[in-house]
């Protein structure tokens, strides 16, 4: 294990270079500034590209998209679909069960950079504390959500939804929605370590679920290559996902990291200064390994 | 790497998910319990034209503003989060921006959820609130002036609003020319509210559920009944018919039964009243 937690990555840096020791993190704030680009560029510069926001919007006045989640609520509160809300859940379902539901978080996602910011400065405060926090709790703040549009007749959970509030707050303005952002930040540096995104968030915990089939998958492609350095596991949000890929040799597991809760994020990949990690599909795989069936369990939900 | 040992604890995971579990439980009421207090919002916000009934549309507007972009007069707002409205949800405030109620209606066709019912066609159909003319008391033309203003900018003048005439008591030369609003016809678009040349509005749009009274299911205006009938709707009345013994009569000015002769001569009342009322006093 590394001692310097601190600065997770140093080595790839050194071993390849800082470009390509940053190339998915660079690559995904690209993405994740672009998505509020494109939402931005009508209220700010009058270009409509795209009008709405990440609940739902119309993309160049004709293509829909709808958060499945939100419209999810939607039906269970008891209110009739309609067409339009319909497709567009459908057509962002379907891209994130082929891309990897949780993609959504890392690469989408405006809380991320929030969650990120507060990560990177709990490693640099030497704050790390492993957290007591149980990390199927997302599972039941979900189901949580979903009674309470039952039982309120509600999208009750987007009066607080951070994610929402958040990207809403950018588009819109904020109002006293900064300061639920403010909690969350303050929340994931001070209380848990990614304690929003990793623990409790009811959206991510959706977009996992989404996720549970998809394609791509990041793979510890040449696993027998790691030195333990422990840097992955030190910038992973969800750190529990890789062992069973990068340890899973001995016990024929093949190299795929098949947790819904993987982000896809890439940023193992980055900070591996051996290149172990690379991005692939879900079939592929060592040669001659075969995919094991997926565990999910606490052994391997809890930090 | 702080990893579990393989072999689960099993009483500490029970008290794990049990925590958990009570704490997603006390968010969900928490959630409930704020979810309710939003369905009950601000009177003077008021809701896009064909948004459902306030408990349907928190439960079908997906808060994606799109209906607020399409707007053509900025009139449609985001509440946020400080606000008595829920949050992310549209809504305006008819004082500062009223409804200029387009005729393709722009908001309804942008929901992509059906919040704003794609039923509503005719933007005289909608019903974003009823105005109401709160403050008699400061309307000026309640003093018998000619304000008229909010008369004039009703987009159903003469139907949503007209002018009733009514005597000036207090000049008792003039007439007042009261301003009346039938919730038939008035959309809640708040021109009205707008345009009141007051410091503070003298009429306002209220949401429907505060602006108007219901009657009882049981009752009927009685006139209206009379014209779908055709007719009175009892039926009317008899001659009375007295069995009374033979040769008896019945008197109603207060003697009761009388022989049949006198009671040609019996009248009820005399021709002067004073006599009728003094009737028996002179009698022993």
């Amino acid at each position: 294990m590394s001692m310097s937690t601190a600065h997770p990555g140093t080595e790839a840096i050194v071993s390849k270079n800082w470009l390509s020791a940053h190339r998915w993190l660079i690559l995904r704030r690209i993405s994740q500034l672009g998505v509020m680009a494109l939402f931005l560029a009508g209220p700010w510069w009058g270009l409509w590209i795209v009008k709405g926001n990440l609940s739902s919007s119309l993309t160049l006045g004709i293509l829909p998209l709808t958060d499945p989640y939100t419209l999810l609520q939607s039906w269970i509160s008891g209110h009739a679909i309609a067409q339009t809300a319909a497709l567009g859940a459908v057509i962002v379902a379907v891209f994130y069960f082929l891309v990897g539901g949780r993609s959504y978080c890392a690469w989408v996602c405006p809380v991320n950079l929030v969650t990120d910011l507060a990560a990177w400065l709990r490693r640099r405060l030497g704050l790390s504390r492993p957290s007591r926090m149980d990390r199927s709790a997302r599972y039941w703040f979900l189901g949580m959500t979903l009674v309470v549009a039952a039982t309120t007749g509600t999208i009750a959970w987007e009066l607080v939804n951070p994610v929402s509030i958040m990207h809403r707050g950018v588009i819109f303005g904020f109002g006293a929605g900064a300061l639920a952002i403010a909690g969350v930040f303050l929340f994931d540096l001070l209380v848990a370590r990614r304690g929003w995104c990793g623990h409790l968030c009811p959206v991510g915990a959706f977009y996992s679920l989404l996720g549970r089939f998809s394609v791509i998958r990041v793979h510890a492609a040449r696993r027998s290559q790691c030195n333990d350095c422990g840097d992955c596991y030190d910038v992973c949000p969800e750190p529990l996902v890789i062992k069973p890929a990068l340890k899973g040799a001995d016990d024929g597991g093949g190299t795929a990291i098949l947790s819904p809760n993987c982000t896809n994020c890439g940023r193992c990949v980055d900070v591996c200064s051996l290149n172990v990690f690379r991005f692939g599909t879900r079939c592929s795989g060592t040669p001659g390994s075969e995919t094991p069936p997926f565990q999910v369990g606490h052994s391997h939900e809890r930090n | 790497m702080n990893d579990r040992p393989r072999n689960l604890n099993r009483r500490r995971f029970l008290a794990d998910t049990a925590k958990t579990v009570c704490v997603a439980g006390l968010a969900g009421l928490g959630l409930s319990f704020y979810s309710n207090r939003s369905a009950s919002h601000t009177a003077q916000a008021l809701r896009p034209p064909g948004s459902l009934e306030e408990n349907s549309f928190l439960g079908a507007c997906l808060r994606c503003g799109l209906c607020v972009r399409d707007c053509p007069y900025d009139t449609l707002r985001l509440a946020r989060l400080e606000m008595d409205v829920a949050p992310g949800t549209p809504y305006f405030v008819a004082r500062d921006i009223p409804c200029e109620m387009c005729d393709d209606i722009p908001c309804v066709k942008a929901c992509p959820s059906g919040a704003l019912d794609p039923a509503l066609r005719d933007i005289d159909d909608a019903r974003m609130g009823v105005a109401v003319l709160v403050d008699q008391e400061s309307c000026l033309n309640f003093q018998g002036l000619r304000c008229d203003v909010c008369y004039r900018v009703c987009p159903r003048i003469g139907e949503a609003i007209t002018l009733d005439l009514q005597h000036n008591e207090r000049t008792r030369t003039h007439t007042r020319f009261l301003p009346s609003v039938h919730s038939d016809y008035c959309t809640g678009c708040g021109k009205c509210e707008h345009a009141c040349v007051l410091e503070e509005a003298a009429i306002k749009v209220l949401p429907q559920r505060l602006a108007k009274g219901e009657l009882g299911r049981h009752y009927r205006w009685g006139w209206q009944e009379k014209d779908k009938a055709g007719g009175s709707l009892v039926a009317p009345d008899q001659p009375h018919r007295y069995h009374l013994p033979d040769s008896m009569d019945y008197e109603h000015g207060g003697r009761g039964l009388i022989p049949r002769e006198k009671a040609a001569e019996a009248t009820p009342f005399e021709h002067d009243p004073l006599s009728t009322l003094n009737r028996g006093m002179d009698e022993p």
